[in-house]
């Protein structure tokens, strides 16, 4: 009871308070309008895709019921038979993503230069360097798969090529923002002592933007062996050929097995990339 | 005024670059091994996804062959010559394309408000209880490991072909994605606040509204734009599993080689893509500047 009288006053003096200070206590009617409308189409929206995507609660509730029953049958895990061929094709994936990753960072390292502002002086050529890359990463992995399928047949080689594809896209946005932001002095200070333009990349930005680039291509590593675990699905090589047939034949324990498997594989990759990261640019947290 | 350089004797110098030369000596090995380790893995890989780089040699001639094709008609002429009969199925498809944006909408809505719920219990700076931030860590890290074919897979045989599963599927991954991004941002919010609202008498839900949410509506909301971006490409593909959404069309269009219909769908998807990039990064500027403002 000792604690209420201050606390009364306090709260005595509230509406002199909010009068003072009306300006903090409420937002403008403006500002307030603003949220509600905003608010409001966002659910209105929601609402409509509802609808128009044709959900139900009755589709949603015998759907639930499967599921429950499908991961009740997950368990225990286990490999079935095919113990060595999932772990064949859990190598390949992991290869996968090796080849593309590195063999998209090798090739858009020099392109990521032409799309720099700061180093390219021929804007048309800037401007298209960076829509090209934009086109290409408009296109998702999966789709590059069934095109490089088309050309190489069947197998991880289309996996790889898809996977090289779709990140030459990103990496020439990232690398070429990462030469962007560099310091200028140093490409000014390899000029003024008599070096070419060339020698300026070379040893003003290119030591700059080199750590940058690595722990960006590392942590691409991890997020490759991601989707290279899905492009099985269309038939282009590693693990996600044998999820999608055991989902599609519905043998629960071996689906579970995998996704363990894929788990722990990223858990795996995911510490080898920052300990790679830390022992190559030292301790520094990554400007990504 | 001596304005000539002062030059150590050879016997001292040399003793002087014995340590650096070890050094150099030293990280050039360093190197070489790192080198030498990193073309083992590559052998290896190759070996491993069967590159036949004379295969590959023999066959690259179909990629752009492959695209050249896709840009023609069926009688040969250029695509750009008969608009009508490239986008033939302009309308199905425009409608297939906005069922793509309504998965990726409805997926990151339903994703964010998911994160937002589960980021609380996750960060270590407002859920003193360590098994309760164990089990909500635990859980957004499977949610975002998984890819979210994976799951699309999944529901599609446990509720049905359709873009149901779809937006599930984006949702589950969108919630592990924002969810862990959402709580590293509540750890590094300012205390002072909490610490006020605490101290106040405020119960943990007043503390939320008042003293954290203020402070990460706006990173919040930046990087659900973000992600909204990320899954409507997501939600491009989600039709290869049956998923719902244009994936169906380009899939069909892709392995019964009708040709333009692919360039058509591409270049719809490409388009769509880039005017949602735009939009959303206009919109995340205007909140930062709103940000500053204040």
């Amino acid at each position: 009871m000792n604690r209420s009288g201050p606390k009364h006053a306090m709260f005595s003096d509230l509406a002199s308070v909010s009068a003072r200070h009306a300006g903090l206590m409420k937002d403008s009617p403006r500002t307030r309008a603003l949220v509600v409308t905003v608010v409001v189409l966002l659910t209105g929206l929601a609402l409509f895709a509802l609808l128009r995507l044709e959900f139900s609660l009755g589709r949603i509730g015998t759907g639930l019921a499967q599921l429950a029953h499908f991961i009740s049958l997950m368990f225990p895990p286990s490999p079935g038979t095919q113990l060595s061929a999932f772990l064949t094709a859990l190598g390949e994936t992991v290869a996968i993503a090796f080849l593309g990753t590195l063999f998209a960072a090798i090739c858009s390292f020099p392109i990521a230069f032409l799309a720099s502002r700061n180093v390219m002086p021929v804007r048309v050529v800037q401007f298209m360097t960076r829509r090209f890359s934009d086109t290409i990463r408009g296109v998702d992995t999966l789709i590059w798969a069934l095109i490089w399928i088309n050309v190489v047949g069947l197998g991880p080689f289309a996996g790889v090529l898809a996977i090289l594809t779709s990140d030459i896209g990103s990496f020439i946005k990232l690398f070429s923002e990462a030469v962007e932001a560099i310091d200028n002095k140093p490409r000014e200070g390899v000029i003024a002592s008599g070096g070419s333009d060339l020698h300026g990349v070379c040893f003003g930005i290119v030591p700059q933007v080199l750590p940058v680039l690595i722990s960006q291509v590392l942590y691409y590593f991890e997020s490759n062996t991601r989707s290279a675990t899905i492009i099985g699905i269309v038939g282009a090589g590693g693990i996600g050929l044998h999820l999608a047939e055991m989902i599609r034949t519905y043998e629960w324990d071996q689906v579970s097995f995998i996704i363990l498997m894929i788990l722990i594989t990223v858990a795996v990759i995911d510490l080898v990339s920052s300990r790679l990261r830390t022992a190559i640019i030292g301790k520094r947290t990554a400007a990504i | 005024m001596a304005s000539a350089l002062f030059r150590l004797p050879d016997h001292q110098v040399d003793v002087l670059l014995a340590p650096y030369a070890a050094a150099a000596r030293i990280r050039r090995m360093s190197t070489l091994l790192g080198v030498a380790a990193l073309a083992v893995a590559i052998v290896l890989a190759g070996l491993m996804s069967e590159i036949k780089p004379a295969n590959f040699l023999q066959n690259l001639h179909k990629f752009p062959d492959y695209i050249g094709r896709i840009f023609f008609l069926d009688d040969g002429r250029l695509v750009f010559a008969d608009f009508g009969e490239w986008y033939w199925g302009l309308g199905k498809w425009l409608a297939k394309l906005g069922d793509t944006l309504l998965i990726a909408y409805l997926g990151t809505l339903m994703g964010a408000i998911g994160g937002f719920l589960l980021c609380f219990a996750a960060s270590n700076n407002l859920t003193t209880s360590k098994t309760a931030r164990f089990i909500s860590r635990r859980f957004l890290e499977f949610f975002r490991t998984v890819p979210e074919l994976v799951f699309a897979l999944l529901f599609v045989v446990a509720f049905g072909l359709g873009p149901l599963p779809g937006v599930l599927a984006i949702f589950i991954h969108t919630m592990g994605a924002l969810g862990k991004l959402f709580s590293e941002v509540v750890e590094n919010i300012d205390m002072k606040t909490v610490d006020g609202a605490l101290a106040s008498g405020a119960s943990r839900w007043q503390v939320i509204r008042f003293a954290v949410v203020p402070q990460i509506l706006t990173n919040f909301i930046s990087y659900a734009l973000l992600r909204f971006e990320i899954n409507v490409r997501g939600a491009s593909v989600m039709g290869f599993v049956g998923a719902g959404g244009i994936g169906q069309d380009l899939i069909e269009a892709i392995r019964k080689y009708y040709y333009s219909d692919v360039s058509a769908i591409l270049l719809l998807i490409i388009g769509c893509v880039m005017v949602i990039d735009v939009l959303t990064e206009r919109i995340r500027h205007g909140l930062l500047s709103m940000e500053r403002a204040t």
